[in-house]
């Protein structure tokens, strides 16, 4: 039997060898700290503390003035502008989500299937992900053009980004276009992973394509959606660099989001009390959507 | 009566029965593949058909280069490049050097404040800077770094995707090696630099081809941060020569500039087609 002195000094020895391990550590984590603290953690809080004061071409000469919670009232109750991109947003993340699952899933069954063009396939899939949206917007730009674009050789009175009603839904066309191929890249592995016996298992039970896919394919690539949808609605706040090309928010802000209109607020007009609140709404939507995701679902997807 | 044992191909080849259904999903996604490429095409015709025919559909030429010999001269491109260049390495040199000391620490070390840290590395993957443009843009300026390169590449220098997947990486690796090491008397300077880095090299192009993807395709930050046309990154210089054409008539020299952006990335793919998928698949797999 050990004697509890000898029990607390191995302790200490554990814990000071731990210590040392922990200077080493922290000392290794620093460089990248320091990076997150400047550029991550102190601009949240800042966004917030900016937030709560009227800084715009008003307060130039008497410097930013504590208004409290007042330019989120303001946002909320009396700007069209940001309720329509609140709206915006949530409508393209809404259609996008589903509908570049739905293709992508689509997508990477053929993508793994397929023998004939095998590579072929996958490059045109995948390419779109690739280039940059400043790129993606000129193209489109290009198609939707009335007359001479591509969409203009069969029907030259189409004007899908001139007006309010089209707009939203054109662009969420060439978002999707752009990220569908993203998104398959995920499925393509996730199907890799599962286990074909199951699937021998399905055709001695005699099941069909449908049965297969609903009851073994789509059960065994929950782990893959729940980590795409998380990237593909996150996303859907953070891609706005087509606008400034296409639309710049237009027609009559029909097709703003949230992102832009801080860089409207914010760069154009001068506002950076309002911008800040802006910023801060948009922090808030993409913590929830990840929190609600980490803590309800299975944290293996961000663990190994 | 043998047995035939079970292996994917055979049993792909067993389940594989043409059906109409099957023949007719098989066109439509065929089809659908050739959907997606026809903008890309459209674009590179444009780019390379003399302008007068860009706008008949069916007008066939041979391949000229009179569109980018027209627009060479209209924006200073050959800055662009350069710039692009120098922040994308700039930001992977940075990447690497932070990535590969915390993911070290994450994947090996057992130490005090272990999650807590992890969690804040999440925050960056939660609240990517893409959100964060405006804050930044006091800081940077508050920096003096304002329409700068380094002002550009700043905010990029830690990575918690990159950390997460050298992580990942480096648990691949036996801790046996590094024990081995050790008992040689190995120091860990050189640990990393002659054990770890030469296994560490199929993380690096991973987070690599990701990384240098998102820094050539970076708009809105550097279109902030720099207002010096000389300093403009490509995508900055594309977006801006673009908008100069208010009527749009002048497709043909906005598909040669377009061209000139995407063109080294898309040959790159080309190339490195399946590198690249895999690399992107590899940074999602937890």
């Amino acid at each position: 039997m050990q004697s509890p002195h000898t029990i607390s000094v191995d302790l200490s020895r554990e814990r000071r060898k731990k210590w040392r391990t922990t200077r080493l550590a922290w000392g290794l984590l620093l460089p990248s700290m320091i990076f997150l603290a400047i550029f991550t953690f102190y601009p949240i809080g800042y966004s917030v503390y900016m937030s709560l004061f009227k800084n715009n071409m008003s307060t130039v000469m008497t410097g930013p003035k504590f208004i409290g919670f007042q330019n989120y009232v303001t946002l909320f109750t009396k700007d069209t502008i940001f309720t329509q991109s609140f709206i915006n947003n949530l409508i393209v993340a809404v259609v996008i989500v589903p509908v570049s699952i739905a293709l992508a899933v689509g997508m990477a069954i053929f993508a793994n299937k397929v023998k004939l063009g095998k590579g072929a396939v996958r490059v045109s899939f995948f390419y779109p992900t690739l280039l940059p949206m400043v790129a993606v917007a000129n193209i489109w730009l290009f198609i939707y053009t009335p007359m001479y674009g591509l969409l203009g050789y069969i029907n030259s009175s189409w004007r899908f980004l001139g007006h309010p009603d089209t707009v939203l839904g054109a662009l969420i066309v060439m978002l999707i276009w752009k990220q569908a191929g993203y998104v398959m890249i995920f499925y393509i592995s996730g199907l890799q992973n599962i286990n074909y016996e199951l699937y021998e298992a399905a055709r001695i039970d005699g099941a069909n394509s449908r049965q297969t896919f609903l009851r073994i394919t789509w059960p065994m690539l929950k782990p893959t959606t729940l980590y795409v949808m998380i990237i593909t609605l996150t996303n859907a706040y953070k891609m706005v660099d087509h606008l400034y090309i296409m639309t710049k928010g237009g027609p009559g802000n029909a097709s703003n989001m949230l992102l832009f209109y801080v860089y409207q607020k914010a760069f154009d007009q001068s506002n950076t009390g309002v911008a800040s609140a802006i910023t801060v709404v948009l922090i808030s939507l993409l913590l929830i959507i990840t929190c609600v995701h980490f803590f309800t679902q299975d944290r293996k997807i961000f663990y190994a | 009566m043998s047995t035939v044992k079970l292996t994917p191909k055979r049993v792909r080849a067993a389940a594989w029965k043409m059906t109409p259904g099957k023949f007719f999903s098989y066109l439509f996604m065929y089809l659908f593949a050739l959907l997606c490429v026809i903008p890309l095409i459209w674009m590179v015709r444009t780019a390379f058909i003399p302008q007068e025919q860009a706008l008949d559909l069916f007008a066939v030429a041979w391949p000229t280069l009179t569109n980018f010999t027209r627009i060479w001269g209209a924006a200073v491109w050959g800055n662009y490049y350069v710039n692009t260049i120098l922040i994308v390495s700039g930001v992977l040199l940075m990447q690497f050097i932070t990535i590969t000391m915390a993911g070290y620490a994450f994947a090996r070390l057992n130490f005090y404040g272990k999650n807590v840290l992890f969690i804040l590395f999440l925050t960056q993957i939660m609240i990517a800077a893409d959100v964060l443009i405006l804050p930044n843009y006091k800081t940077i300026s508050a920096m003096n770094l304002s329409n700068t390169l380094l002002g550009a590449m700043l905010p990029f220098f830690a990575s918690a995707m990159g950390t997460f997947l050298m992580r990942q990486t480096i648990k691949t690796i036996p801790y046996e090696l590094e024990e081995a090491a050790k008992v040689d008397g190995c120091s860990l300077f050189r640990l990393i630099m002659q054990i770890y880095l030469p296994l560490l090299v199929p993380g690096f192009i991973a987070h690599g081809l990701i990384a240098a993807s998102y820094q050539w395709n970076n708009f809105l930050w550097p279109l902030i941060v720099i207002n010096s046309v000389s300093k403009r990154p490509l995508t900055v210089g594309l977006a801006i020569f673009a908008m100069s054409y208010e009527t749009g008539a002048q497709w043909s020299d906005v598909c040669a500039a377009t061209f000139l952006v995407v063109g080294p990335l898309l040959v790159l793919f080309l190339i490195f087609q399946k590198r690249f998928i895999e690399s992107f698949a590899y940074s999602g797999i937890k």
